[in-house]
């Protein structure tokens, strides 16, 4: 069962604020969930190793050269706070 | 002439007995005339269909057409489309114009088809009902007070109302085949790696596929034609050949092993729907096919695997929409932690927090090994049934939802039980494998679809199983009263 103490600290992890009055339907629904995914633990999987990928592909290797041009007005155009080609965010050093 | 499919059209695009503006034109006083009433659409784009069938009318005048060339269609709202709105559904890219198109927008550009718009979806594709949308939810064209299912929802909705002969969709979990069986049209989810990822906005990366929405498996072959393949683009894109899946259609049936998992049939199954699903077995009988029993014991475990598998990955995905490169960005932030933590609290709906929580938390250090690891192994041992069963047969064949198309509201905030409507098709996604829901029978008035999976690279043979199934079913000429 997850409580309100859990549920602050998983947003903040997420960076996800979350309104006071929602956190007892997220401490519900998010242990109800846990609880459901529980049944996993019927299974014995000790000799069984993780699946990451369905095909289990390995990474694709390319030559290292150059192949993409630089679209950064393109790109910045969609930005909500950008100047002379940087994004602005609030002040992080004082 | 809306109700031709897309094989039909071709067909009188090729003999000149219309011209694509006039069916572009045709199909989007169609939309315009339903689309309010079924909230399917995000965006409509008039202008740029009509530019995009004219330039279709001169290749086709100048003999350069192909079968796909002229022919409108739909792009679900979660691949992304140079220059034009793609909002995934979501408050957080309402204001989003893609700087670039989606692999799948240009391969069907480079075919000749015509975009009349984007449709309505669950947002970020997390959601079974297409109520999740930030633009409210799609309504089923069988029947105003229910669900169109999810989340391809307005790709499912746009073709049983016969406003498109065909709508891309995307599943994850389920999200084109649910959606099929609910609407009663026919959805393709191709192995993944089938069709390119890239330009599709990531939900679950290693689950997500798109696929084609069509009324029949014949269209669905044409349009897989073009939209499989190689993409280098995409790190998980698979190297193999791609056939014509028009190819096989015609072949006989005769000799076909059809496998049904005892699990899928078991005393849960809606009676009614398991009458339905052995109807349609049972005219595949007569085409030829034999019929064996098998097991996927651990497939009853895979709603739990995918509700950490797929959360997980969303956590992660989603973690790129933080206020500063595009998207929203909430009003008058105090410091650079509340850009984010606002941003994406006013930016993202109900569900999505709850996938990106339960993300977060099975991934967070202490928990990893009990929950992401644990659900990669029993994800093996789903999918090693899977290929052992299909060593013994060629298909596999079952429900694709648990029931028809449910109340709006019904399951909206009942998370678990909204979840349980994928449970015959989230294991697919975990093994990777390819399946087609086609209509199969009509349950109260709603359409019920039937489940087809086959072993991975295997679309020509699923199509072909269900091309022959609708040669000798009509279900899939079943069409809601209200848009005939």
């Amino acid at each position: 069962m997850l409580d309100k103490t859990d549920v602050e600290k998983i947003a903040w992890l997420a960076r996800l604020s979350v309104s006071e009055e929602d956190i007892p339907n997220y401490c519900r629904d998010l242990s109800n969930i846990l609880g459901l995914v529980e049944q996993m633990d019927k299974v014995d999987t000790g000799q069984v190793s993780p699946l990451a990928h369905p095909l289990e592909l390995g990474a694709r290797l390319r030559p290292d050269v150059v192949t993409e041009t630089n679209q950064r007005d393109h790109f910045q155009d969609i930005a909500p706070a950008v100047e002379s080609g940087h994004y602005l965010v609030p002040k992080v050093i004082e | 002439m809306y109700n031709k499919t897309l094989a039909e059209l071709s067909q009188a695009l090729q003999q000149r007995d219309t011209s694509s503006e006039e069916l572009t034109g045709m199909y989007l006083q169609r939309c315009r005339q339903f689309m309010d009433k079924l909230n399917c659409f995000v965006t409509l784009t008039e202008e740029h269909a009509m530019a995009q069938a004219r330039a279709a009318d001169k290749k086709i005048q100048a003999g350069k057409a192909g079968p796909l060339t002229g022919i409108p269609m739909v792009h679900k709202d979660i691949f992304c489309t140079n220059g034009i709105k793609t909002s995934c559904g979501s408050r957080m890219l309402d204001n989003f114009i893609a700087p670039y198109d989606a692999t799948v927008v240009r391969q069907l550009d480079d075919a000749g088809m015509v975009m009349l718009g984007k449709t309505n979806m669950d947002e970020f594709a997390m959601g079974s009902s297409n109520e999740t949308s930030y633009y409210g939810p799609v309504l089923n064209p069988w029947d105003p007070d229910r669900v169109p299912g999810g989340s391809s929802g307005g790709s499912a909705a746009v073709v049983a109302a016969r406003l498109t002969p065909m709508a891309t969709g995307t599943d994850t979990g389920g999200s084109i085949r649910q959606p099929a069986s609910l609407c009663g049209i026919t959805g393709l989810k191709p192995t993944y790696g089938r069709v390119s990822r890239y330009g599709m906005i990531a939900f679950a990366s290693s689950l997500d596929q798109g696929g084609p929405m069509t009324r029949t498996a014949e269209d669905a072959a044409l349009v897989l034609n073009a939209m499989a393949g190689f993409d280098e683009h995409d790190s998980t894109s698979a190297n193999e050949p791609v056939e014509d899946y028009t190819s096989q259609l015609e072949n006989p049936l005769e000799g076909l092993k059809i496998g049904l998992p005892v699990e899928y049939f078991d005393e849960r199954l809606n009676p009614d729907i398991s009458r339905i699903i052995h109807d349609g077995i049972a005219e595949l009988k007569k085409l030829g096919a034999s019929i064996h029993e098998i097991n996927l014991p651990s497939s009853k475990l895979s709603i739990p695997v995918y509700y950490v598998v797929a959360p997980a990955e969303c956590s992660s995905n989603l973690a790129r929409y933080d206020g500063v490169r595009f998207g929203y960005r909430c009003d008058d932030p105090r410091d650079l932690n509340d850009l984010y933590c606002r941003s994406r609290g006013e930016g993202f709906g109900r569900e999505v927090k709850r996938r990106v929580l339960i993300g977060t938390y099975v991934l967070s250090a202490g928990y990893y090994d009990a929950y992401y690891l644990k659900a990669q192994k029993i994800r093996r041992l789903i999918r090693n049934e899977f290929q052992q069963a299909l060593k013994e047969v060629d298909v596999i064949i079952g429900p694709t939802a648990p029931g028809t198309a449910f109340k709006l509201n019904e399951l909206i905030d009942d998370p678990i039980n909204m979840y349980l409507s994928d449970i015959y098709t989230v294991s697919i996604n975990l093994a990777g494998l390819p399946a087609i829901s086609v209509p199969a029978g009509m349950l109260n008035g709603l359409p019920v679809g039937m489940q087809i999976i086959g072993d991975y690279f295997s679309e020509a043979r699923l199509l072909n199983v269900a091309h022959r199934f609708q040669q000798a079913t009509d279900w899939h000429q079943h069409q809601p009263a209200e848009y005939k």
